[in-house]
């Protein structure tokens, strides 16, 4: 044990997330915040709809960020931002950078009108949508981005969802946002490079994060991370950047499949899943994962 | 013991007090979420190769840095057990909470 050796930080020591935040035991998401704003720094304004940051973020008067955040209504994440950004730059202020942080429910279905207007009009804005797969900061209602098979209280064990999850980085691709990526909060140092790279370009940018819920998915919280690992290791949720719609690159090349059933085995919202489902699921991630590296190698 | 973060808890006894406009006035560090809590991590530095993952990986801040080795701040730290689980060292043991 030598006092001489330097801890080795491959990320920026600054926390601009605060503890004491009502995140549950294990959360995915406040991770993702954290990652995000340690690329973005102070001069970034925030707008959080309804979603589980609206919640752990704190009651009013306090608030555990380090940025200015402005709590909106549950469509409008995009638009809020978009008018933030022209609010600061009708004072002058072209520095300050404005995120819109919304959840799955945020994106997928009820925001969605409000994102596809604002990269339609190419605002100078971040949206990011962090992804644990349900509403549940209400109770683990089904949302477009549940995945095929999984439990929620609105898809009970008899009937679990039938549908696969929408494909939302297809749709922002197809809007030709200068920059879009995907990312995972089990790679962190990826999730800070892409983070950096959108505050570097301007024009909408989208990042889809990764974020287990050990809540909703009723898996054990120390295995967050592992989760988030899986899931890109199992090609269920592939890491890779998107430039204007075109340019699609590959970040994690994963050479040896893990199969679906390690991922599937760690979590409560699948256990009433029969080995055929589970072959189903497989099946679904292969014809993705096919259709990213065709597109992947196209551009 | 690493630097003790604290906070006052904002409470308005009227309604002459609240700002007129609904911002944050200050943060939650009152919150002791160490409550929360019944296992506890516990680091053994002597196995402790510095790598920063328990730091990295920790949703609650509450491992910091100290003297170049991290220290748990037990007044926030939730005891969700990811550092435990991703110390390739394997030198953070959850143990049961005494009380």
């Amino acid at each position: 044990m030598s006092k001489e050796k330097k801890m080795r930080l491959t990320l920026p020591e600054e926390e601009l997330v605060g503890s004491g935040n009502l995140a549950c035991q294990g959360c995915g998401a406040n991770l993702a915040l954290r990652y995000v704003l340690k690329a973005f720094g102070k001069r970034t304004a925030i707008c959080i709809p309804a979603c589980c940051w609206a919640v752990i973020d704190g009651a009013f008067p306090h608030s555990c960020l380090g940025i200015p955040v402005y709590h909106c209504a549950f469509e409008t994440a995009a638009s809020t931002a978009t008018g933030v950004k022209a609010g600061l730059e009708m004072v002058g202020d072209t520095e300050t950078q404005v995120i819109a942080w919304a959840g799955d429910g945020g994106t997928f279905d009820i925001g969605i009108q409000a994102l596809s207007g604002t990269a339609e009009r190419n605002d100078d804005i971040l949206y990011v949508c962090y992804d644990n797969e349900a509403y549940m900061n209400t109770g683990i209602q089904r949302s477009s981005a549940t995945p095929l098979g999984a439990w929620t209280t609105t898809t009970p064990v008899k009937f679990p969802k039938d549908r696969p999850k929408k494909d939302i980085d297809a749709i922002m691709a197809a809007h030709r946002i200068p920059y879009q990526a995907t990312a995972s909060i089990a790679y962190p140092e990826d999730l800070y490079k892409k983070a950096l790279k959108a505050k570097n370009t301007r024009g909408t940018k989208f990042i889809h994060i990764y974020a287990p819920c050990p809540t909703g998915w009723k898996s054990r919280p120390e295995d967050t991370v592992k989760l988030a690992r899986l899931a890109v290791q199992t090609c269920l949720f592939p890491l890779y950047e998107v430039e204007h719609g075109e340019k699609y690159t590959l970040n994690i090349k994963v050479q040896n499949k893990k199969p679906i059933e390690e991922y599937i085995k760690l979590q409560g919202r699948y256990r009433h899943l029969k080995p055929e489902a589970a072959a189903a699921i497989q099946e679904g991630i292969d014809r993705d994962w096919e259709r990213l590296l065709k597109k992947v190698n196209a551009g | 013991m690493p630097i003790k973060r604290d906070a006052k808890k904002i409470v308005y006894t009227s309604e002459q007090e609240m700002p007129q406009m609904p911002m944050s006035q200050g943060s939650m560090l009152w919150n002791k979420t160490g409550s929360w809590r019944n296992i506890r991590p516990e680091i053994d530095l002597g196995k402790c190769n510095q790598c920063g993952i328990c730091w990295k990986f920790c949703p609650d801040m509450s491992i910091v840095i100290e003297n170049e080795f991290p220290a748990v701040d037990y007044d926030f730290c939730k005891g969700c057990g990811i550092c435990a689980e991703e110390c390739p060292t394997k030198c953070i043991v959850m143990v049961e909470e005494r009380k």
